[in-house]
């Protein structure tokens, strides 16, 4: 199959030479390896020199990064940083893209991501993802959640299915709001509700983890809200990974944040120390304004 | 002066310019509208004639003796076909003119009547054998330059001086009338223009174009899914891509050349046949279908895509729970206008001997068959002038097809569509 490149993935494969970006080129040259601690114990994750590649174009540069369990850790950076190509490596999503060529070590509870014997759809299955623009299917509310369990013949009857629906969309905080409409489409639901309704949907599989790209970034600061919100509380049965554009984002909802320049991961710590006290001079500037 | 003023001083032409293109473009239409128009009402006002028929009231006598049938005994269908109906309709024609005596008279009084009449009437006393041994006044259709001289208000010339008197006298005792023209639309191909339909031409474009959708439409859409979602993009895919592009711009005479050289030297299948016709049509509308489903399918926003692989669809529920539901529109869209255009298709199906003068209506797909376009064809190439009004009434019917397959398409269209 032939998915075009999505928006996210097209900012980090073109050329990123943003003037405030380039002016800080120089302290790259420096680079010598992630600052902060990239491990953690017990990780459901584990990613070592990952590098990403589109074609002739390399989109990160020898990523090690733990994802620990139950909890939520935030990817940030200016745009075309690589953080979205390497959030999608971890469900290879990136197989889709024609030209997109990984190498590395990434595991999920041990397991090579990308074995031979690691089936895809299994893998999705359990690393499910949330996109940036809400994309329902154009189908009604009920069967945007049913979908997932019925293919994957999660439930053995149609009460079990309701069931699936009921309790994913109480998970998503939508129940209340769509109950008496579950038969009218979803897409006729607010951005912010599509939004949750497709984190039900994802969370109606029954994922172990939830990778989250950019999932605010097209709502208004209310439903924002909720979605993080949100994202506390799924922080209790997943473990999320979610890339930001926002900083408050990342500080609200993370424990631990990933700062990535230029398809290189420049600084891993706790999200209250890469906040309070960045150690390294980009992630810096990038928080204190100076670009981005 | 300041930016204000210079927005000010260009806005005039802006909006000029716009107003002009408005112009130019409502011209465009009212063209195209005035030849559509033009075209339309040339065939409709051709076509008028053809859809009534005159009729002449002759009384006949089937008696046994006369039409020479055995005195006593049943009538079998044998004995019919052979039985002379013709003298009986020519016996009432004479009772009606009894002054006709000379050869020449009874010559003109004859071919009055339609050449095809007794037919008619063999038919009518098969269907009811009761019939014979009475007296019936029956109407009989009017041989095609008597029809065209009634119905255009007397003036063609085809029409001798002898003739057009026993055209007044039947007038003056009503005997003569005109009528709709059912025989149009139930009889099949004659060299008789009043006897001549187009109920073959449908049921051979019938059977052609289901051959055609059964061929093309599975063949097409599945070509399409498979170079859409799961060929690998290579110079070999770029190579078929091509060849499938040229393929929609070959002439169409050239797919009957094929066909004649393949199905029909090759694999020995019947000529003039619609199964073979229908692949040659397959053929060529192959290419349309497959460019518009690959369009339809390419189409389908990839955040869907994207969205159900995320939840763990494999590729294949992808193609078929997504992809497809959403590109129907346009798959059927594309496949009906592909039809569309195989139903208005000659060139090819000359070249397989659809072009042949078939008397009899094609039972099936093996039947020798001709189709609309060729009935068209083959009539705008006779000289008698009622078929003039048959080509004009068979390019409406076709037109009616067309229109109404097209509707469909808009309203598939409209139903399927889904908003994303």
């Amino acid at each position: 199959m032939n998915i075009s490149v999505t928006d996210n993935v097209k900012e980090s494969a073109a050329a990123p030479f943003d003037v405030k970006t380039q002016g800080n080129t120089h302290i790259l040259k420096n680079f010598t390896g992630t600052i902060g601690k990239i491990q953690v114990d017990d990780p459901k994750i584990s990613t070592r020199n990952v590098n990403v590649y589109y074609g002739e174009k390399q989109a990160i540069f020898d990523a090690s990064l733990d994802i620990g369990r139950n909890e939520v850790i935030a990817m940030i950076g200016p745009s075309g940083c690589g953080k979205s190509t390497y959030l999608r490596a971890l469900n290879r999503m990136n197989d889709t893209i024609v030209g997109c060529r990984i190498e590395g070590e990434l595991t999920l509870d041990g397991e090579d991501i990308y074995a031979k014997g690691m089936d895809p759809v299994l893998l999705r299955a359990r690393v499910g993802m949330v996109f940036q623009k809400p994309n329902p299917f154009p189908k009604s509310i009920y069967d945007n959640i049913a979908y997932g369990p019925r293919i994957h013949g999660l439930a053995r009857n149609a009460a079990e299915i309701d069931e699936i629906v009921e309790t994913s969309l109480k998970r998503a905080g939508l129940f209340e709001e769509v109950k008496d409409r579950l038969q009218s489409p979803g897409t006729g639901l607010s951005g912010g509700q599509q939004q949750r309704l497709c984190i039900a949907r994802t969370i109606a599989v029954n994922p172990e983890v939830i990778l989250m790209d950019e999932p605010a970034s097209a709502l208004d600061p209310i439903a924002t809200a909720v979605i993080e919100e949100l994202i506390d509380e799924l922080r209790e049965n997943y473990t999320i990974a979610i890339v930001t554009h926002s900083m408050q984002q990342a500080a609200r909802v993370s424990q631990r944040t990933a700062y990535f320049h230029l398809g290189k991961l420049i600084e891993v710590g706790k999200t209250s120390q890469i906040f309070t006290n960045p150690r390294h001079e980009l992630t810096e500037n990038y928080i204190t304004g100076k670009f981005g | 002066m300041n930016n204000t003023e210079i927005v000010k001083r260009g806005l005039a032409r802006r909006y000029a310019r716009e107003k002009r293109f408005r112009l130019y473009g409502r011209c465009a239409v009212f063209v195209g509208f005035i030849f559509l128009a033009l075209l339309l009402l040339d065939i409709i006002v051709k076509a008028m004639p053809a859809f009534s028929v005159t009729e002449i009231r002759v009384e006949v006598d089937l008696d046994r003796e006369h039409l020479g049938l055995p005195a006593e005994g049943p009538v079998t269908a044998e004995m019919l076909s052979g039985a002379n109906f013709n003298g009986v309709i020519r016996e009432g024609l004479r009772a009606a003119f009894p002054e006709a005596t000379s050869r020449k008279q009874k010559k003109a009084l004859y071919s009055l009547v339609s050449s095809g009449a007794w037919f008619t009437l063999s038919n009518q006393v098969a269907d009811d054998p009761d019939l014979i041994g009475q007296q019936k006044s029956l109407w009989f259709r009017a041989d095609d330059d008597v029809d065209t001289y009634y119905k255009l208000a007397r003036r063609t010339s085809r029409i001798d001086d002898l003739q057009a008197e026993y055209i007044d006298a039947l007038d003056n005792m009503d005997l003569i009338r005109t009528g709709f023209n059912t025989a149009l639309f139930t009889n099949s191909d004659s060299r008789e223009p009043e006897q001549a339909g187009i109920r073959g031409a449908v049921l051979g474009s019938f059977w052609t174009l289901l051959v055609t959708l059964i061929v093309s439409l599975p063949v097409g859409v599945a070509a399409a899914i498979y170079l859409e979602e799961f060929a690998p993009q290579n110079r070999l895919t770029d190579f078929i891509e091509i060849n499938i592009n040229n393929l929609a711009a070959v002439p169409s005479i050239v797919f009957g050349l094929l066909g004649l050289a393949v199905f029909i030297n090759f694999f020995g299948m019947p000529r003039s046949a619609p199964i073979v016709g229908g692949l040659v049509l397959s053929l060529m509308t192959l290419p349309t279908i497959i460019i518009a489903s690959r369009a339809s399918i390419k189409s389908v926003p990839p955040s869907i895509k994207e969205a159900a692989l995320g939840i763990g669809a494999s590729h294949m529920q992808v193609v078929f729970h997504h992809s497809l539901p959403l590109a129907m529109p346009g798959i059927l869209t594309g496949s009906i206008i592909g039809m569309a255009q195989a139903l208005g298709e000659t060139a090819p199906l000359l070249m397989i001997g659809m072009v042949a003068f078939i008397v009899d209506v094609p039972g099936g797909i093996f039947d020798s068959a001709t189709v609309l376009p060729v009935q068209i064809y083959l009539w705008s190439d006779s000289p008698e002038r009622a078929f003039t009004a048959l080509t004009a009434a068979t390019i409406l019917v076709l037109l009616g097809f067309l229109t109404a397959m097209n509707a469909i398409a808009i309203y598939l269209r409209r139903k399927f569509e889904r908003r994303w």
